[in-house]
Order: structure tokens, then C-alpha cells, then sequence
């Protein structure tokens, strides 16, 4: 069952991934991007790491790529860009051969981690584990509203700040504000 | 069972619960009175800060240090010390913006956000003050530097300003990935983010010693010295302090400093105190680059409020050297260098608004260019003779509090047995004096017309050249248009009633503190005292 999902949610975020640099509408690229984050999601609730799933889902989907999306949206959809100007000299180039680094580095890191055979010890540093025995979702919340309860409220303070902060650097000018303007502006200040 | 022990947060809760109410009373009505309110609602709530600080100090004397929230916040004598001077300087001000905001119209708009930021981000460093967790730690940090980006950028008019806040930002955000991180590697070590279990931990020797608390402890220290612009990580301070607006310079020079060094003193003076050899070297380092970067850089500054925040970082350094010595005095020292300090710089910055707004309309571009402050003796004596107190008391000069500051400092630290430190301190400590004397001369020696000082107005046409344009539009357009009476009140003082009686009692404490230290020392010892 688990080899099943992973062939499955494997393929999908490889040609997702492939999806996003080879879409010509930068639009379907933040959507293929979307699709390999939920894909790498399933591969992280295959590995009963549910926690991290979830913000997989909420952060990145929920949040970064939306704001990509805004980004391609405000640039404008249809910019067509001349892909044989390269704005960097010989930054092609180099992409290829950091990626083959890459891929070759990644291998050898495998195989070394392959052939040894001892597993890494589990350490006195798994704190939550060790303490109640069970892990996950329901832990993570249980010591959020116990041991961490005042850092957790803590947050509500920094979103008011992050509310207040936006309605103040965002006002736009009242009349009042317009008529000052509106002298500065005659009095060739600006 | 985590407990619950609300009342031992009261002082945060009171912060807190006031910015709330402000924004809701404020948005609630429209009567032409709300700024009034608005005021008085923050200047209460710093003094209820303040009271609730001094019912709990007496508790807090009688039953022993209050933990509560599964012992992530502990309420000792080191946290109310802070928080009492954090509320002082929120309720300071509270009564010192209201003509900074009669001058600058466009804030007009925005008058009830910036109560409320100032005490929300009060209220993250009262969090930090009484955190005995570094995830709390963390969060308070947030809570108050998030609030101070923002006022940082809030003149939304100014470029200058919006540049301010976005260094701000980009740094400070930099500094907390560091500092986030140490306390992973700390964790990591020691197996807590707990204060209390970290230090027994390493007294107990039960922690993984293999570079990752050494780790820790360097990135947490890049962190918090950052915010506390200790030299190598000052370089945003001089911009940023430039280019926010005044009132909340002062605010952040002294309150969120405030806050930065005491998340310092609480975990190497707490948790880490049994690895002192370890971040010892470092801060004895760091203190003697401060006060040499800063000392000598303000010497060559031609703005007031580029000189001050130098002279910032100088003193920076000399708090740095109580927390190098490690003992319990030489945090009693720093302490109380910091509680003299933030009334210095909150003072300071405070005339520097006062006077910004008095000269607008000068030919010169720059309303903070030192030649701006020739003569004034002749044309404010009241406000050069304050001003003069604070900068006597920031050189050092005996009867006023910097002095004692200074000497104690310097004395914990020769206790502990550090003499090459003490003599570099002293021997930067005069040539710190004449940072001061420059801006004294100035002021009392100066004819306000003519251009005795050559240098400064050599480098005013190039320092004029990069700044008129972003400075001009609204220095002129104060002079031109504004002519409500209030306005005319601060052409002609310099300030209005409430801001001289402010600057008054600080520059009261400032003395009163240099002839009779011992209450505040004694406050500043028994918080030392209860580090755990």
C-alpha cells in the first residue's frame, strides 16, 4: 500500500515539477507548482508525518503560492518573455552544471547512506517522544495548549500588531490629506 | 496541570488590554475629542503597567520569584525592574506625542495606530522581561520589534522614513533567523528551551557537548546583539534612527533596547551562567568595539540624530561590560546603566523632535544638521540647558547619573578581575566627552548666523545634496501652512507645555539620580539578585 502511494504521488510531483518550468503561461506554472506541493503533502502523510502535511498544505499552497499568483497577476499574464536573451551572461550554462552537480552529489549520498548499515540512535534529544509515548497530530496540539499555552497566546499579540500595522501603512490621504498634497504640489515641492 | 496564574501577568495584561481597548474605543467614536482620549487612555495604561509593577514587587519580596504557564514566565524582581521602566517610558510617550502629531498633520489620521503600537510593543517587552523560556522569549521579541518596524516606517509620506522601516524590517527579521536558530542548537544541546532546566542541565553537565550549545550560543548572541546594535551588528542604527520619526526614536532607543538587553542578562546571566568562559570572550569584545565604533563615528557626524545614535552604541558597550564581568553586581551595574540610559536616550531623541520641529522652514534641508542647534541658548534657553543636562550625564559628568552609571559599571567589572577592559572603558570614556562638548559649544558658543564650525559646514553641502530631497517637502510645508495655534506655541518654544514638563523631569531624574543613586541602585541589586 505505502510503495503503491508513493509510485503514485512520486510520479505526479516529478511531472509536476517538470510542469513548471516547461508551461509557457505562467499562470498553469503556479498551478503545476501547486500540484507537486500537494503531491510531496501525500508523500509526507504516507510517512504518518501529519503535522507537516498539513502545513505542507497551509503554508505553502495556502499562502506562497497564492502570493506567487498575485506576483504573475500583477506583472501581467501575457508578458511574453524572449527566452533567447539571456539577461545573465552564461548563467545557462551553469544552471546545467549545478544541476548535474546536484544529482550526482545526491546519488553518492544515497548509496553511502545505503551501505551503512547501523541505524542512527534515537537519542536523549526527542523530547516529546519520550514524554508521553506517542507522537503526532495530537501531541503536538497537547503540548501547544499545555507546556507552551503562553507563547501560543502570545501570537494572538503579533496578528493585531500585523492588522494595525497594514491599516497604517496602507491609509490612503482623507481630503484633508488630498488639500495639503494638493498645496505641495503648487508650491513645486515635489 | 499547567497553572494558570493570570494575576502574576497583570502588568502585560494591562499593556495589552489597553491597546485593545484604545482601538476599540477609537473606533467606536467620532467626536473631534478622540485623540485627547486617545492619549490619556495610553498614558493610563503605562501608569497601570507601573502600578501593577509595584504591587507585585512587594508580593514578589515577601513569597519569592511567581511562576506560572508551566513555568514559561517567571515574575522575579529582574522582570518587574523592566517592565517598570518600559511602562515609565510608554507613559512618558504617550504625553510627549501629542505635538508631534498637531505638527506632522499627516499623522493625523493615523494618531490612534501609533498609541497602539507603542503599547503592544511594550507589552512584547514586558513578555520578554518576565520570559523563562526561549520560545517566549522569541515570541516577545517578535511582538516588540514587529510593532517598532512599523513605526519605524509610519511617516508613509517620507521616503526616508519608509526606507527606515524597511531596513529595519529586512534586518531585524535577519537577526531573529539567527537568533531563532541558536535556540534550536540550544535545544539541541541541552534538550529544553526551559531557562531554568537549561542551567541545570549544565550544571549537571547532562547536556550533548559537541559544539552545538558553543553553536547556539554564538548565533543567539548575534540575535540579540543586533538588537541591541552592539558593534559589529550596528550598522542599520544610524539609518534607521535617522530615518524614523523622532518621537518613536526615542521609544525604540530606549524601550526596545531596554527589552534586547534584558533577554541577554536573563539567559547568560541565568541560563548559561555555568558556560560563562564560553560567551564571556565574546562579549568582552563586543563591549570594547562598541564604545570604540561608536564613540569615534560620532565624532565625525554632522546630524544630531546620526551623533546620538553612535553614541547609542557607545553606550551600548558600557552596559556590555557589566553582563562581560558575570557576577551578580556587574548585572546590577548593567541594570542600572540601563535604566539611566533609557531615560537619557528617550530625553534626548525627545529634543531632537522638539527642536526638528521648531526650525522647519530653515534654508537648510536638513532639519537635524547640527548647525541647526547654533545659538540655542540665546533662542531656547530652557531647552539648551535640558539638553545640556542630558548630554553631561551621557559624557559622564560627576552630579548627574551617567557618572554613577559609568562607575559602576567600570568597578563590577575590575571586581571581576577584568583590568584591561576598565581602562580601555575609561580611556574611551574621555574621548566619548567630547562627542558631548561639540554638541555643547554649539549650542552656548555659537553666534545662531555665522559658520565658525568649518568642517561641519564643509560636509553639510554633501550631506545636504543626499538628504534635500527627501527631507524638503514636508519640513517646508509645515512652515508654510501650518498656523493653527498650537503650531505657532511650538515655533515659539520650541515645544509645547507637556512636552518641557516631560523633558523637565528627565533632566530632574537625570540629576537627582547622580546625587542620590541609592533607591534605583537598590532596585537595580535586588533584581540582579534574583537571577535564578
Amino acid at each position: 500500500m505505502e510503495t503503491a502511494v508513493f509510485i503514485v504521488a512520486a510520479i505526479i510531483t516529478v511531472l509536476s515539477a517538470f510542469g513548471v518550468i516547461l508551461a509557457k503561461n505562467p499562470v498553469h506554472s503556479v498551478l503545476m507548482l501547486m500540484a507537486t506541493l500537494f503531491a510531496i503533502a501525500v508523500l509526507f502523510v504516507a510517512q504518518d508525518a501529519h503535522f507537516l502535511a498539513a502545513v505542507q498544505i497551509i503554508v505553502y499552497a495556502g499562502a506562497i503560492v497564492v502570493l506567487f499568483l498575485f506576483v504573475v497577476m500583477l506583472l501581467g499574464v501575457d508578458l511574453a518573455e524572449n527566452l533567447r536573451v539571456e539577461p545573465i551572461g552564461g548563467q545557462r550554462p551553469l544552471a546545467i552544471g549545478a544541476t548535474v552537480a546536484t544529482a550526482v552529489l545526491t546519488i553518492l549520498l544515497i548509496i553511502v547512506a545505503a551501505s551503512d548499515s547501523s541505524k542512527p540512535e534515537s537519542g536523549d534529544l526527542a523530547g516529546i517522544t519520550q514524554e508521553t509515548g506517542n507522537t503526532g497530530v495530537a501531541n503536538l496540539g497537547r503540548v501547544i495548549f499545555t507546556d507552551y499555552v503562553w507563547a501560543f497566546e502570545i501570537i494572538a499579540a503579533l496578528l493585531t500588531i500585523g492588522v494595525i500595522g497594514a491599516v497604517l501603512l496602507t491609509r490612503r490621504a482623507k481630503q484633508q490629506e488630498v488639500e495639503e498634497e494638493v498645496v505641495e504640489k503648487e508650491g513645486g515641492q515635489l | 496541570m499547567t497553572t494558570l496564574n493570570w494575576g502574576s501577568i497583570s502588568s502585560m495584561l494591562v499593556l495589552f488590554g489597553t491597546a485593545i481597548l484604545v482601538v476599540t474605543v477609537a473606533s467606536l467614536i467620532k467626536s473631534s475629542k478622540k485623540d485627547l482620549l486617545v492619549q490619556v487612555m495610553t498614558a493610563l495604561g503605562g501608569l497601570g503597567g507601573l502600578a501593577a509593577v509595584i504591587i507585585y514587587w512587594h508580593r514578589v519580596s515577601s513569597d519569592g520569584a511567581k511562576l506560572s504557564f508551566a513555568d514559561t514566565v517567571r515574575i522575579d524582581h529582574l522582570a518587574l525592574f523592566i517592565i517598570g521602566v518600559i511602562s515609565s517610558i510608554v507613559f512618558l510617550s504617550a504625553l510627549t506625542l501629542k505635538s508631534f502629531f498637531a505638527r506632522e498633520k499627516l499623522f493625523r489620521a493615523v494618531t490612534t495606530e501609533i498609541y497602539v503600537l507603542i503599547l503592544l510593543s511594550a507589552t512584547g517587552g514586558a513578555i520578554m522581561a518576565s520570559a523563562n523560556d526561549l520560545i517566549v522569549l522569541f515570541m516577545g521579541l517578535e511582538v516588540l520589534s514587529l510593532a517598532a518596524y512599523i513605526l519605524a516606517a509610519s511617516n508613509i509620506r517620507k521616503a526616508q522614513s519608509q526606507e527606515s522601516g524597511m531596513k529595519y524590517f529586512v534586518i531585524g527579521a535577519f537577526a531573529s533567523g539567527f537568533f531563532l536558530y541558536g535556540i534550536a542548537l540550544i535545544y539541541g544541546a541541552t534538550g529544553s528551551t526551559k531557562l531554568a532546566q537549561i542551567s541545570q542541565k549544565l550544571v549537571s553537565g547532562a547536556f550533548v557537548d559537541d559544539g552545538f550549545l558553543l553553536g547556539g550560543i554564538a548565533l543567539f548572541l548575534v540575535g540579540l546583539l543586533f538588537k541591541v546594535s552592539a558593534v559589529p551588528f550596528h550598522v542599520w542604527t544610524p539609518d534607521v534612527y535617522e530615518g524614523a520619526p523622532s518621537p518613536f526614536v526615542a521609544f525604540m532607543s530606549s524601550a526596545v533596547k531596554v527589552a534586547g538587553f534584558v533577554a541577554l542578562i536573563r539567559v547568560l546571566g541565568g541560563a548559561l551562567i555555568e558556560s560563562a568562559a564560553d560567551w564571556q570572550p565574546i562579549i568582552y569584545a563586543v563591549s570594547i568595539a562598541s564604545m570604540a565604533v561608536g564613540t569615534l563615528a560620532a565624532l565625525v557626524q554632522t546630524n544630531v540624530k546620526r551623533i546620538l545614535a553612535y553614541s547609542s552604541i557607545a553606550h551600548a558597550g558600557y552596559i556590555l561590560i557589566g553582563i562581560q564581568a558575570a557576577t551578580k553586581d556587574g548585572f546590577a551595574a548593567s541594570l542600572w546603566y540601563l535604566a539611566i540610559y533609557a531615560m537619557l536616550a528617550f530625553a534626548s531623541f525627545s529634543i531632537v523632535a522638539a527642536r526638528e520641529g521648531a526650525i522647519s522652514g530653515n534654508s537648510i534641508n536638513d532639519p537635524n544638521h547640527i548647525d541647526n542647534y547654533r545659538g540655542l541658548a540665546s533662542k531656547q534657553p530652557f531647552l539648551a540647558v535640558i539638553f545640556a543636562i542630558l548630554l553631561l550625564a551621557q559624557a559622564g559628568v560627576p552630579p548627574t547619573s551617567g557618572f554613577y552609571a559609568k562607575f559602576s559599571v567600570i568597578s563590577a567589572v575590575v571586581d571581576a578581575r577584568s583590568y584591561p577592559l576598565a581602562i580601555v572603558a575609561m580611556i574611551i570614556a574621555v574621548a566619548a566627552a567630547f562627542i558631548y562638548i561639540r554638541l555643547l559649544i554649539v549650542m552656548f558658543f555659537t553666534p545662531a548666523d555665522s559658520s565658525l564650525l568649518g568642517g561641519a559646514t564643509m560636509s553639510k553641502t554633501a550631506f545636504s545634496k543626499t538628504t534635500s530631497k527627501t527631507m524638503s517637502p514636508i519640513t517646508q510645508l509645515d512652515a508654510s501652512e501650518n498656523s493653527d495655534a498650537t503650531f505657532d506655541k511650538w515655533k515659539k518654544l520650541g515645544a509645547n507645555k507637556l512636552n518641557l514638563a516631560v523633558l523637565t523631569l528627565a533632566a530632574a531624574f537625570t540629576i537627582a539620580m547622580g546625587v542620590y543613586p541609592a533607591p534605583l541602585l537598590e532596585l537595580a541589586q535586588s533584581a540582579a539578585q534574583s537571577l535564578v
